[in-house]
């Protein structure tokens, strides 16, 4: 059940992470839009990382080519150490994570792509898996690099946010490679 | 005139000791440091030779390879580790991270 509700969670994290992209870009007019803060932040990354967790297994448990499997197992052993270092640096500033729309509207989106999902199997399953995929790193990259770190103000927070961005921009390259091998 | 000689042989003394201890002296094998980070290698060292070590440290939270197109080094490097390899051929080699091949590196060796 936790791998269909964060996969359902996939879509939704796409439309958030498309919001919180546009509510900077608004703030860079509009001053009196609040930023996120870091717990937020926090929950924010945690929450991207385990809804591409979710899909990956999903992705694992449907497929039977070899180099989506290859990227899904990939996509499960970094973003499981990420997450588990956000984790850790939550814990270690003594802050916990803190709901927000934006990650409300990322699980949202990613559980309706989840559904879709859920419903292809084959070539289909795979085609749609990994063109999700190179959407899903687009979207946030972007939430990152106009968002995310530069509202950051812890420091450590910031770096993890830095890698993770580096994380997310080679798993989109891979998951664009995906693609065309899959055509 | 015996302060001078002390101060000489003094001298004379520190002088082996500079030249026992450095890294030029003899053909010994040596170890070259690579750190990495952030899903990049650090920079190559230079004056690499066949029969170096070069020793690559994973201080990024993920988990990485240092692989070499041509086959010649494949080095594991989880999260926090440390791996080896021990350079066998002249020449260049290019290496790479099997998991994120965005990531290169390249080693110039000489004989």
């Amino acid at each position: 059940m936790f791998h269909i509700s964060s996969i359902l969670k996939i879509s939704v994290l796409t439309a958030a992470v498309c919001f919180a992209a546009a509510s900077a870009m608004a703030q860079n007019t509009d001053q009196s839009t609040e930023k996120p803060t870091d717990p937020q932040i926090a929950d924010i990354a945690y929450t991207a990382d385990q809804i591409d967790i979710a899909a990956a297994n999903l992705a694992l448990e449907k497929t039977k080519t070899r180099a989506v499997r290859s990227f899904a197992d990939e996509m499960v052993r970094d973003h499981e150490a990420v997450s588990k270092k956000v984790l850790a640096l939550l814990d270690k500033l003594n802050v916990k994570p803190e709901d927000n729309d934006t990650s409300k509207s990322l699980v949202d989106s990613a559980s309706e792509k989840q559904v879709e999902l859920l419903q292809l199997s084959g070539a289909a399953f795979d085609k749609a898996y990994a063109a999700n995929e190179v959407a899903y790193h687009q979207t946030v990259i972007a939430a990152l690099e106009k968002t995310l770190i530069p509202d950051a103000q812890n420091g450590e927070l910031k770096s993890l946010l830095q890698t993770g961005l580096k994380l997310f921009q080679e798993h989109q390259k891979h998951a664009e490679h995906l693609v065309s091998e899959l055509k | 005139m015996p302060i001078r000689s002390k101060i000489r042989t003094g001298g004379a003394l520190a002088f082996c000791f500079v030249s026992l201890a450095s890294p030029s002296f003899g053909a010994d094998p040596r170890v070259h440091r690579i750190g990495v980070d952030k899903l990049a290698f650090g920079t190559a060292p230079g004056g690499l030779h066949v029969n170096d070590i070069v020793e690559w440290t994973n201080s990024d939270i993920l988990r990485h390879t240092a692989t070499a197109t041509d086959g010649s080094f494949d080095v594991d490097l989880p999260a926090g580790a440390t791996g080896r390899t021990i350079l066998k051929r002249a020449g260049g080699v290019t290496y790479v991270c099997r998991f994120h091949p965005g990531m290169k590196g390249r080693l110039e060796v000489a004989p």
